[in-house]
């Protein structure tokens, strides 16, 4: 049996396999790269050629232009292409839209690259299915015991709680453009909210993407005033980038309440320095429970641990007797998914 | 609990008053008996009982979970109540989520190492939020910015009375408070509120504008000093001894000094200061004596309190609201003086024939206790004692404010309508160091004043001179060749350690923009550090 460091190892442009001659999720252009998913710090345009499903190649293609790429491979979902003698599957990660899990296997040996993933039901994707392997590579965003996430579905109730105690206010969320935003959405409407929730202009691309997928997202309005006064705004339920509530562009709306859907804001901490008024702990990663519960569900040799909070994890992984490393990877955000 | 911990992170987060109060006032309408009384008893600060010590919370979170992990966690929160509340080990089991007063109930019986066996016991059956809650509740300090007054606010606002009733009735209400509740909801008689001790709602003074003096006689009004302490209301009755503040917060425990010689029988309205030999000292040596629970002994001495008396509510028995000023001050003076109380002195009436004669013992009071005071009281010689802030009785004349011209250094995102708009400012004066150079030191933060255009105005130059960011605070360009100068007004000036400067302003304000100033010709440090000793 070869050694697993042969087969995947860190370089400076990402996860390497030589063998392949490809990378995982490269943060700079490459000859062969195989992208897990859409977020901008995992799929970045210029590569020479892309394997990726069909739906981030098609996230990729929205964001970047249709040639964001030499060439590219759509993947489903369990199917298997074969590189140089290293087979690659795709497997569901229920991180977003299209994400997967990219699986490798060469010689016996079986490689899991988690990429961002979550275990959490997410109405947007398909749920993350589980691989047995020798070496499971971890993101570890959220790994510290503190991030332990409550039911996204009792947080939107919050959400929909405040809406009905101020209905003279703008409810502003905060929501990453691709996959939060529509997983928001999607949630409100399981609520039974059937008003038009209103969407910022950077992501009306993405939603009538999602659309094009199946993904029904009910009446969505553009959160413009042109037309409007800022008075119809109040009671409204307004969507858009974490980085637009905290500029000029809230004060179309009538006293805008700002809200936030994010794993961060299971600190206190976090939510005051962003002055989030109503923090909404939704994340599309794993939290704490579900990353060391999927480390001992899956039973791998060994886990790699990528981007976030290697050292808690480590720790958890010497309690628990399981070998581990931290692979320091560079290049990917802290932040959850892209701003 | 689960409602309870939802209204404290919500108002935790929310920072306007409005909103507070609508969370409050929903949380009370919705919310069933008892739950919401000791909510409400919780919320003002009633409720006493042994806290658990927080070593005791480490100690159990770190038998259930690896220290070194824990460790990690801590470091990364930084609130150890927070912390604990967010890595709880839960053990699996049926446990039943505790009420409130369950909680309430079960610590007002306990001692303190029945406590640290119920907490655990808790914490298994709460969530995260329910586990924050009950912890901040256990240590002391739900820390979520709802005074007294603004949880009575909502009261008022559930029951659509006004707040002062509430005050009147509120000191013979108790915890969890069904009798109030009742009332509010038109369900029974309003309460009774001659218990022995209570609050008396106070009567406020409007602020005089230039154009009133023209069609006040100056002698209907008596004026008197408007001291520079803060209003209490001292009562005795049937010896039931209470010092409040104007919004009726009993603050006697932080005030044993006093609240031992209220050697009287009725209720004084005055204001507390810190008085040395007869002698006002400064608002500033009163700050001392402030926002504290209780007092040591070394505080008391160094910060004798003392009431200056203005106005008698009671007499014995008789009710003097309804007489008149004059007939009211001619009680007060004999009440004070039969009492001989060391800590209750009168605050003298100043004499003055016409308003030129006042509006220059305004501008130049007379050596002594004046000179300290914040300007003048004038009152209606036949006012009766009305709660609230009638229009025509009573005056307040204060001092003209000092003015600074100071450069803006540092802008805050506001909140609410003001969300997208950097409005809360921090401004700084030139002090020059050893080489002889000028640098920029903060000596206050200003966030109203200004004009909704003028706001407009200031966020631009702010986003266009950004230089640093820090979170939601911006640094913007502050030379000696290139800034914005602010005028700003304020009431006075304290000596204080915890500021670099070494001064603290009262009640700061923008006055005006100065965008015709140059930076440097901004004011001194020196300037200031002259103001303190004068």
């Amino acid at each position: 049996m070869p050694k697993p460091e042969s087969i995947l190892c860190p370089m400076p442009a990402g996860l390497y396999c030589p063998p392949g001659d490809f990378y995982i999720d490269p943060v700079r252009p490459v000859a062969r790269a195989v992208i897990t998913h859409g977020h901008s710090d995992h799929a970045r345009a210029g590569h020479g050629a892309v394997v990726a499903t069909t739906e981030t190649l098609a996230i990729m293609a929205a964001r970047y232009g249709a040639d964001f790429a030499g060439q590219s491979e759509a993947l489903r979902y369990g199917q298997t292409i074969d590189r140089d003698g290293v087979d690659i599957t795709l497997v569901p990660a229920g991180h977003v839209l299209g994400s997967a899990q990219a699986v490798v296997r060469h010689k016996g040996m079986t490689l899991v690259v988690s990429g961002d993933y979550k275990r959490r039901r997410d109405p947007t994707c398909p749920p993350f299915e589980p691989v047995a392997c020798d070496v499971f590579v971890t993101e570890a965003t959220f790994g510290i015991p503190v991030f332990n996430f409550p039911d996204a579905a009792d947080e939107i109730a919050r959400l929909l709680k405040s809406v009905a105690q101020f209905p003279e206010r703008t409810h502003l969320v905060g929501a990453y453009a691709l996959g939060k935003a529509q997983r928001i959405i999607r949630l409100l409407r399981e609520a039974g909210y059937d008003s038009p929730i209103y969407v910022h202009g950077a992501m009306q691309g993405m939603n009538a993407l999602y659309e094009r997928f199946g993904i029904e997202l009910g009446p969505l309005e553009p959160a413009t005033v042109e037309k409007a006064k800022k008075s119809d705004f109040a009671g409204a339920i307004v969507i858009a980038p974490p980085s637009a509530i905290d500029d000029r562009w809230s004060r179309r709306f009538a006293d805008p309440l700002p809200a936030f859907a994010s794993g961060w804001m299971r600190v206190r901490a976090r939510a005051r320095q962003r002055q989030v008024e109503l923090p909404l702990v939704i994340s599309d990663h794993a939290d704490w429970n579900e990353l060391t519960g999927t480390i001992s569900e899956i039973g791998p040799g060994e886990v790699w641990i990528t981007h976030g909070g290697e050292e808690a994890l480590l720790r958890w992984s010497e309690l628990n007797g399981v070998a581990a490393r931290a692979l320091s990877l560079v290049g990917y955000d802290d932040d959850e998914g892209e701003s | 609990m689960r409602a309870f911990a939802g209204l404290l992170d919500r108002l935790a987060f929310t920072p306007q008053r409005n909103g507070k109060l609508t969370l409050l006032r929903d949380h009370f309408r919705d919310t069933p008996d008892p739950e919401r009384g000791w909510a409400l008893a919780a919320l003002t600060g009633v409720l006493s009982f042994d806290a658990a010590k927080p070593a005791f919370i480490r100690k159990a979170v770190e038998a259930r979970m690896d220290p070194h992990l824990f460790a990690l966690s801590y470091d990364y929160v930084g609130d150890l109540a927070e912390t604990v509340a967010l890595v709880w080990p839960a053990r699996p089991g049926a446990n039943r989520e505790p009420d409130l007063s369950e909680v309430i109930d079960a610590l007002r019986g306990a001692s303190r190492a029945q406590v640290q066996a119920l907490l655990e016991t808790w914490l298994d059956a709460l969530d995260a939020d329910g586990r924050w809650a009950l912890l901040k509740l256990l240590t002391g300090g739900l820390r979520v910015g709802v005074s007294a007054r603004l949880a009575k606010q909502a009261l008022a606002a559930l029951g659509g009375v006004e707040i002062d009733q509430i005050e009147e009735v509120w000191h013979s209400q108790h915890a969890p408070y069904e009798d109030l509740f009742a009332w509010l909801e038109k369900r029974s008689e309003k309460p009774t509120a001659n218990a022995p001790g209570r609050f008396r709602p106070v009567m406020l003074a409007q602020a005089i504008e230039k154009a009133d003096f023209t069609r006040l006689a100056p002698g209907d009004f008596a004026a008197e000093w408007k001291w520079d302490g803060i209003r209490v209301q001292a009562v005795n009755e049937r010896g039931q001894k209470r010092l409040y503040s104007r919004t009726g917060d009993d603050i006697g425990q932080a005030f044993p000094d006093v609240l031992d010689f209220l050697n009287f029988d009725g209720v004084i309205d005055g204001e507390l200061l810190v008085m040395r030999d007869g002698q006002v000292a400064s608002f500033g040596d009163l700050q001392q004596r402030l926002n504290r629970k209780t007092a040591d002994a070394k505080l008391l001495a160094q910060y004798p309190a003392a009431i200056r008396a203005y106005d008698l509510l009671l007499d014995g028995e008789d009710d003097l609201r309804i007489l008149p000023f004059a007939e009211r001050r001619k009680r007060l003076e004999i009440f004070v003086a039969r009492a001989q109380s060391p800590r209750i002195d009168l605050s003298p009436l100043q004499p003055f024939a016409d308003w030129q004669e006042l509006s220059a013992l305004r501008a130049d009071p007379p050596l002594g206790d004046a000179r300290l005071a914040e300007g003048l009281m004038l009152k209606r010689w036949d006012s009766i004692y009305e709660a609230g802030r009638p229009k025509g009785p009573w005056f307040k004349w204060k001092r003209d404010p000092h003015l600074i011209d100071a450069v803006l250094m540092y802008a805050q995102r506001g909140h609410g309508k003001r969300s997208g708009f950097y409005s809360d400012y921090t401004f700084g004066v030139w002090r020059e160091d050893a080489n002889g150079d000028r640098s920029l030191t903060p000596v206050g933060k200003a966030y109203f004043g200004f004009t909704d255009e003028e706001l407009k105005l200031i966020d631009k130059f702010v986003r266009d001179n950004t230089t640093e960011r820090f979170g939601p605070v911006r640094a913007v360009r502050a030379d000696r060749d290139f800034g914005l100068v602010l005028e700003v007004a304020f009431e006075g000036l304290q000596r204080s350690t915890r500021h670099k400067s070494g001064v603290a302003m009262r009640f700061p304000r923008i006055n005006r923009l100065r965008w015709d100033k140059p930076a440097r010709e901004a004011d001194e440090l020196a300037t200031l550090e002259k103001m303190l000793t004068e």
